[in-house]
């Protein structure tokens, strides 16, 4: 008996494996579409990952970089912030960001949820605040590159951030003059940020502009703790580079996202995914792309922004 | 396959809980430089490893719940995440190489600093000199 159990399991077996041949199975009991969406979100995390990591390289190989929290120390002021604190936040916008994003990506869950019960006002209404956050986010970031490209003057081949490698005593004020009376040297501590300032002209404040057209920099002369003259010089040229690439690339992928979240939730308002009956898989699908997007994220705050 | 009861509680603990992980990532970068208690910072070995386990949970946890990885089969789910070990290397063999560049940054610089009196150029009609290319405007 037993003998012949195992006969038809066998048989059976066999019948199983040739009916894979015909297809209407899926692989992993995942639809095609959810496992692509899978690989190809692999393949963005290596393309991501390659960037990180040549950051990471750059950075071991120099011998000086830029403080994180004193590049991005900057808030909008919102005209009612006075300047002063406004100057001095560091990282706090761009937590705010990280908020935006993570508040986003949990509008993007309750979306998905709601398609699985075939809600489809449910899906639209989550999907639109999903697009807001994205949006939202996007906003940050634009202020974020015009803030430093227009205030402080960075760009993919000039970077003005540096880091002090000694303790030291500045000669000359903020405008690269003599001090004027009465005012005491300022001293800098080795390991803080230092950002130099362009020069601006006493009558117009627009900045002076050499004979390329480029702006002229202050460089801060001092005499270190050891008695060394120096003055400031720039930072390291590649984390301009560096930081627009990788910010940019991670900020198109919101873009695309966004667009990609419009077009399916117009979609699913046209009833277009209720009709294919298979609890609006593709709200999933761009659900798993836009959960990426946010786990990119988390790594781009980590590498630029904290450590 | 969650209930929808379930799915609410996950989406309410995965948002405070990744709120709170990342506000404790930044306290600890505001703290460990010095921007909380004057004075007082931290050192950068105790600093960037837990905040590397911080962002490595975070990622987890999305992965796991918000895409719901979790649910997925496993052969599936090591499809997608073993391919990333590969990454261990990259970090490794980049990163060494990096600093190999940065021990010598001075050294390379010195070298690109020095001047060299060029070589006496060689006789242009050597029998093995066959491959030269022709000299034009001389």
């Amino acid at each position: 008996m037993a003998h012949a159990t195992v006969d038809h399991d066998v048989h059976h077996d066999h019948e199983e494996k040739a009916a894979y041949w015909e297809g209407g199975r899926e692989a992993f009991k995942a639809s095609y579409g959810k496992l692509m969406m899978w690989y190809f979100l692999l393949s963005d995390a290596f393309t991501f990952a390659g960037f990180l990591i040549a950051y990471g390289t750059l950075r071991f190989s120099m011998p000086t970089w830029p403080v994180p929290d004193f590049v991005f120390q900057a808030f909008p002021t919102f005209g009612v912030i006075p300047e002063a604190w406004a100057h001095h936040m560091p990282l706090v916008f761009v937590s705010m960001m990280t908020l935006i994003l993570i508040i986003s990506s949990v509008t993007m869950v309750r979306a998905v949820q709601e398609g699985q019960q075939n809600n489809k006002r449910g899906v639209v209404f989550w999907m639109l605040l999903t697009v807001l956050g994205g949006a939202a986010f996007l906003g940050c970031q634009a202020w974020e590159w015009t803030t430093l490209i227009k205030g402080e003057n960075v760009s993919i081949t000039r970077n003005p951030f540096g880091r002090h490698e000694v303790n030291g005593t500045y000669t000359v004020d903020t405008h690269g003059e003599a001090y004027k009376e009465g005012v005491k040297a300022e001293k800098f501590e080795k390991g803080h940020g230092y950002l130099l300032h362009a020069q601006t002209d006493h009558v117009t404040h627009q900045p002076v502009l050499d004979e390329n057209g480029e702006p002229k920099f202050i460089h801060r002369s001092f005499v270190t703790d050891k008695g060394e003259k120096g003055e400031l010089s720039f930072g390291p040229k590649a984390f301009g580079a560096l930081f627009f690439f990788i910010t940019g690339f991670h900020g198109f992928h919101v873009f695309s996202g966004v667009a990609f979240l419009l077009i399916i939730m117009l979609n699913v308002a046209s009833g277009l995914y209720e009709r294919r009956n298979n609890h609006y898989e593709m709200v999933e699908k761009i659900g798993l792309y836009w959960h990426f997007v946010d786990l990119v994220w988390v790594f781009v705050f980590l590498v630029f922004y904290l450590l | 396959m969650v209930s929808y009861e379930e799915g609410l509680k996950t989406v309410k603990q995965g948002f405070i809980l990744l709120c709170i992980v990342t506000a404790v990532e930044v306290l600890i970068a505001l703290l460990g430089n010095g921007h909380i208690i004057p004075g007082f910072t931290l050192p950068k070995l105790i600093m960037y490893p837990v905040m590397i386990g911080f962002s490595l949970y975070k990622a987890y946890y999305i992965v796991y719940n918000f895409m719901h990885m979790a649910h997925e089969m496993k052969g599936m789910a090591m499809s997608v995440l073993m391919p990333m070990l590969l990454l261990v290397w990259g970090v490794i063999a980049f990163f060494q190489e990096g600093g190999a560049w940065g021990a010598r940054r001075a050294q390379i610089e010195k070298f690109n600093a020095k001047t060299v009196k060029p070589a006496a150029p060689k006789p242009a009609s050597t029998s093995d000199n066959t491959k030269q290319l022709p000299v034009k405007n001389s």
